[in-house]
């Protein structure tokens, strides 16, 4: 009986380091586009003139022009900063707070108890 | 046996895409989670990289597929103004109202934000690529981020279940 032994494990070299710049910038924009959610959901409640403004697609109403609005408005902010980051670093640890706190403003715009608190009567 | 087009697409809209959503999302979150350089070897980061960048690539396809099939196909159906659409008749019973004020309201909403995050998810793993490896900081947002639009999409997911069963769209 002959016994082989394992090879030794082979450790991931290390790859080239890249700019966090353009990961960032996917990041907020992701952060930017919830709050825009959030935020249009919220002023939709407040004002019949905005909501009136996003009703975009008569059969779905105002939520196709908060969706529609918030994915433009992600997908603009992404392109943008996607350009002013591209191949630089940022701060990617102020950058992720930042992002957080926008995704948690984005969850709290679209909670209906938090949005019905502006409602018109 | 048969489904009408309305039972079709929310079908397709819940169970289709919703379960190709969770297995995505498990496998995923696992890639993602043991992408470590401390833990895989040249062969396994060559052979789970492709899975995590498909993976999240495939969640995010169909998170998008899921909410404009959800807002621009059943939702029209659920809303419609007539007096036996769902939304009417959950409004017309006050032991059911809250399903609309309250569930209907959250899920068309908060659903939205699950494509979102999860786009920014697959777009910095396939970035990063092996790479992605000794980004600790880097991966551990991105747990949190595919965590959150998970969390989003279960909302959604749960809620539409109940509606379905309370509300049917027929």
């Amino acid at each position: 009986m002959s016994t082989t032994s394992e090879p030794a494990e082979i450790i991931v070299p290390v790859a080239q380091p890249k700019p966090n710049g353009p990961a960032a910038a996917a990041l907020l924009a992701a952060g930017i586009g919830s709050l825009i959610l959030g935020l249009l959901t919220t002023l939709a409640e407040a004002s019949p003139a905005i909501k009136a403004a996003l009703t975009w697609v008569a059969a779905v109403g105002p939520l196709s022009g908060k969706t529609g609005g918030a994915v433009i408005g992600w997908l603009v902010v992404w392109v943008v900063l996607g350009f002013l980051w591209r191949g630089r670093d940022v701060n990617f640890g102020r950058v992720w707070l930042v992002t957080l706190l926008l995704v948690g403003l984005g969850f709290l715009g679209t909670f209906p108890i938090f949005y019905e608190l502006f409602t018109v009567k | 046996m048969s489904l009408t087009d309305r039972e079709f697409w929310t079908v397709i809209h819940g169970m289709g895409l919703g379960a190709i959503f969770l297995l995505a999302f498990a496998g995923g979150l696992a890639g993602l989670w043991s992408l470590r350089a401390e833990l895989v070897t040249v062969g396994g980061l060559r052979e789970r990289l492709p899975r995590l960048e498909i993976g999240t690539l495939v969640m995010a396809l169909v998170a998008w597929l899921t909410v404009i099939i959800g807002t621009y196909v059943v939702y029209p159906w659920y809303r419609d103004p007539s007096p036996t659409s769902p939304r009417s008749l959950l409004l017309a019973d006050p032991n059911k109202a809250l399903w609309h004020t309250f569930g209907m309201e959250w899920k068309e909403h908060v659903a939205w934000l699950a494509p979102i995050l999860a786009t920014a998810v697959a777009y910095v793993v396939i970035y990063y690529g092996p790479r992605l490896a000794q980004e600790r900081r880097v991966r551990n947002a991105l747990l949190v981020l595919f965590v959150l639009a998970f969390a989003a999409a279960a909302v959604a997911g749960l809620f539409g279940a109940f509606l379905n069963k309370v509300a049917p769209t027929l």
